[in-house]
């Protein structure tokens, strides 16, 4: 059947034939669709929620908790399940927050002597990246509290080393300090300290901006900022930090700073398997790099760290970035492991309130949220700065 | 074409549309056109020859029911039951299957069920997972040694069976340690599982005798023994009965004793959804034809010899009587009772096959003897 050429005065084709109008149509119905289909899981929801009894709703987080936590901010049983629930963020966020910057050393040593030319250095990172890569993580996790942690001498034999510093396979035991009376004065003069350490860093380097002779910003800045702290710690009417030394009372040790088995477990874990991805991130970003740039750098009299420094990493930065940024929020989702090995952070926490009061939708929901919240905190941080040293042309 | 094409695929879907979306109309009114006699046949049997019994369940709902549990068990000819993921004497892998005290009760519901104790679907869940899987219908029944609390009862959704094993909360401690009462753990660490009372009456303990501890919590069984045999913690605390379980699996169980302090009550007993009284009442009259069975001395050995008593008692647990139709007024066979027995056994054959003298774990009853014998098991009358 041949076609009849259409009238070229004719606008517009009928409207069932109109691809704007079909595409309206299209995401409308699909809409109205998605609308439907959620209503009917909702309705469903709730139903079961009520045929089971169960309330729904957030005021069950004002309750009494009644369960312990082993470590974190001050809490006591009968503290709410709202609190118990921080509890369980902070100490989620202090294991990613000590995790991060210790991933990122060890995953840019490591894939910075992938690429070494020194033959023994690149075998030994490759095989650290591949063996942890390959490994799940929870076996990694078991692996560190069951075979290295619990391995190391129990509580009333334990290791000495100077400070003291106790290694016991229930944590790590180091010296401490309580602030006295006259803490806050030497507060006072570090923050003066740091407030023209920053001054001085910053007349210092317009200076050697504008003039062009070596200004020495940094090592003035820094200079000014330690002798006040150390002025202040001298002329304090006491010494502001009062040692606390670690003891071992009855069962345990207390005092001083310690870090329990399980979070030690949980770092190390979590740093050596992240670390291992971020140095193929790493790796990826310095090949990225041409290789004119390195033999320039190279032919212009630069040392081979010079040329690294200088040269090859601001470069390759712009590549590591993005994936490095999803290395983050893996590691902080990973986290979420602790309680395989006994380490209370906020999945762990959660299980529980989930358990004793049932509200499993509540508390799942919550949950995920708190993880979304932390995940797209962090993207956004890293994008703020990828944005600063993107390709401009980009 | 392409109109035509366009025309006949818009007819075709508003045809569609319009049979799906059609209200029935009003049922016309039926025409009696043939009568068709039904004849119902009665065996009458001679005396002393065991009645053959319908082998599917008729399908009865109960009044008062308000799901449906029952009939999609029935229906899916397999019982999904939850278990523990590892405790021995209880609830642990066994080849292909579970077996235990907890594993048995399931075997014998499937037994009262289908006939058959391996028509079940192991689950095995975690302390912490365990009601979600209840509550969003994962598994049918909970025998899990999961403890009667109010809590539990009723703003976690949970309706409980009979208890199946009246046990206490108690303290595993090195012997080494020296450790004879709760006051020797002040300021030491205790190993315990997440999301069970434990964690609540640990803390209750310690708190009311003014002691201070550090918890270290796991959500699985075996890192927190793991933990405890590599002396990561002082004591681990759980219900005595899992204490004298574990302790046979560690590798030296005498060098690790039991504290003589029992810090609660734990009645454990199987646990279903909450708002179906048909499906609990089927698990709750199982365990109690079980524990009345041993009240009669009625075991799997000699059940056979039994069918032929005319004790009114023997009768009534064991359905001989076509008339009473006890076991169909639960929505399944007359019956079941001996399927029961004949499978799996009567309570007390379960619990010592699994808890009793010739095994590791060698739980004395006590509390778990029969009434007449001066402990709990007592089972309200089957009339």
């Amino acid at each position: 059947m041949t076609s009849f050429p259409q009238s070229v005065s004719r606008a517009r084709p009928v409207f069932w034939r109109d691809v704007r109008v079909l595409r309206v149509i299209a995401q409308i119905a699909f809409i109205v669709l998605l609308v439907y289909v959620g209503g009917l899981l909702a309705a469903n929801l709730q139903a079961g929620l009520r045929r089971l009894g169960v309330e729904p709703g957030f005021d069950f987080l004002r309750q009494t908790a009644g369960f312990p936590i082993g470590e974190g901010l001050p809490y006591k049983p009968t503290d709410s399940y709202g609190y118990a629930f921080g509890v369980g963020i902070v100490n989620t966020l202090r294991v990613i927050v000590v995790a991060i910057p210790l991933a990122t050393f060890l995953g840019v040593f490591a894939g910075i002597a992938r690429v070494s030319k020194n033959w023994l250095v690149s075998r030994i990172a490759s095989i650290y990246v591949e063996t942890i890569r390959n490994v799940p993580l929870l076996l990694q996790l078991f692996f560190w509290s069951t075979a290295v942690i619990a391995g190391l001498p129990r509580v009333r034999e334990a290791a000495e080393l100077p400070g003291p510093t106790y290694l016991t396979n229930r944590g790590i035991y180091l010296p401490g300090s309580t602030p006295s009376p006259a803490f806050t004065f030497w507060l006072i003069a570090i923050g003066l300290g740091l407030a023209l350490a920053i001054a001085v860093f910053v007349v210092r380097s317009r200076y050697q901006e504008r003039t062009g002779r070596p200004g020495y910003p940094i090592w003035l800045g820094l200079s000014v900022f330690t002798s006040f702290t150390l002025a202040g710690w001298f002329l304090a009417p006491e010494r502001p930090l009062v040692p606390d030394l670690p003891t071992l009372q009855g069962l345990n040790f207390k005092g001083g700073f310690s870090l329990s088995a399980q979070y030690a477990g949980l770092l190390f874990g979590l740093v050596v398997y992240t670390g291992a991805f971020i140095a193929e991130v790493v790796r990826t970003g310095i090949q990225a790099v041409s290789k004119g740039q390195s033999e320039a750098a190279r032919a212009l009299g630069l040392s081979n760290s010079q040329v690294l420094r200088l040269v090859v990493l601001p470069q390759a930065l712009r590549v590591i970035i993005p994936p490095l940024t999803n290395q983050y929020l893996n590691l902080a989702k990973n986290s979420s492991l602790g309680v395989a090995i006994g380490y209370p952070e906020l999945f762990s926490v959660g299980g529980t309130i989930l358990n004793q009061s049932g509200q499993a939708i509540e508390m799942l929901s919550l949950i995920m949220i708190t993880y979304l919240s932390m995940s797209l905190f962090t993207s956004l941080v890293t994008n703020l700065y990828n944005r600063r040293v993107q390709f401009v042309e980009r | 074409m392409r109109k035509l094409f366009t025309l006949t695929s818009a007819v075709v879907v508003i045809a569609i549309l319009a049979a799906a979306c059609t209200q029935a109309g009003p049922a016309a009114t039926v025409e009696v056109t043939r009568e068709v006699p039904v004849t119902v046949v009665v065996v009458a049997t001679p005396e002393g020859v065991p009645v053959e019994q319908p082998t599917q369940a008729p399908p009865a709902p109960a009044p008062g029911a308000t799901g449906n549990r029952l009939q999609t068990v029935l229906d899916r000819g397999k019982l999904v039951c939850g278990v523990n993921t590892n405790l021995a004497g209880f609830g642990a892998p066994e080849g292909d299957s579970y077996a235990g005290f907890d594993a048995d009760f399931c075997k014998a519901l499937a037994a009262a069920l289908f006939d058959d104790p391996t028509a079940v679907e192991w689950r095995p869940l975690s302390a912490q997972e365990r009601f979600t899987a209840l509550q969003a219908g994962e598994v049918d029944v909970l025998f899990r040694n999961t403890t009667w609390t109010i809590s539990r009862d009723t703003s976690v959704g949970m309706d409980f069976g009979p208890t199946t094993f009246y046990d206490g909360q108690g303290f595993m401690v090195p012997a080494a340690l020296g450790a004879t009462s709760i006051e020797d753990l002040a300021g030491g660490t205790v190993c315990v599982q997440t999301g069970t009372t434990t964690e609540l009456n640990l803390n209750d303990a310690f708190a009311s005798r003014g002691l201070e501890f550090t918890p270290v919590v796991f959500d699985d069984i075996d890192p927190t023994y793991a933990a405890y045999a590599a002396e990561q913690c002082d004591a681990v605390t759980s219900d005595i009965s899992q204490l004298v379980g574990r302790r046979s699996a560690l590798p030296n169980p005498d060098e690790h004793v039991i504290l003589d302090n029992v810090i609660s009550k734990e009645p454990l007993g199987p646990v279903v959804a909450q708002g179906d009284s048909q499906w609990r009442d089927v698990v709750s009259w199982v365990v109690f034809g079980m524990i009345t069975a041993e009240e009669l001395g009625i075991d799997s050995t000699n059940v056979d010899t039994f069918l032929t008593s005319t004790d009114p008692n023997v009768v009534r647990l064991l359905g001989l009587d076509p008339e009473a139709k006890l076991g169909q007024g639960l929505g399944l066979t007359d019956d079941f009772a001996v399927r029961v027995i004949r499978h799996v056994g009567n309570y007390g054959e379960v619990y010592d096959r699994n808890l009793g003298p010739d095994t590791p774990l060698n739980i004395p009853r006590v509390l778990n003897a029969l009434w007449t014998n001066g402990g709990l098991i007592y089972a309200p009358p089957i009339r």
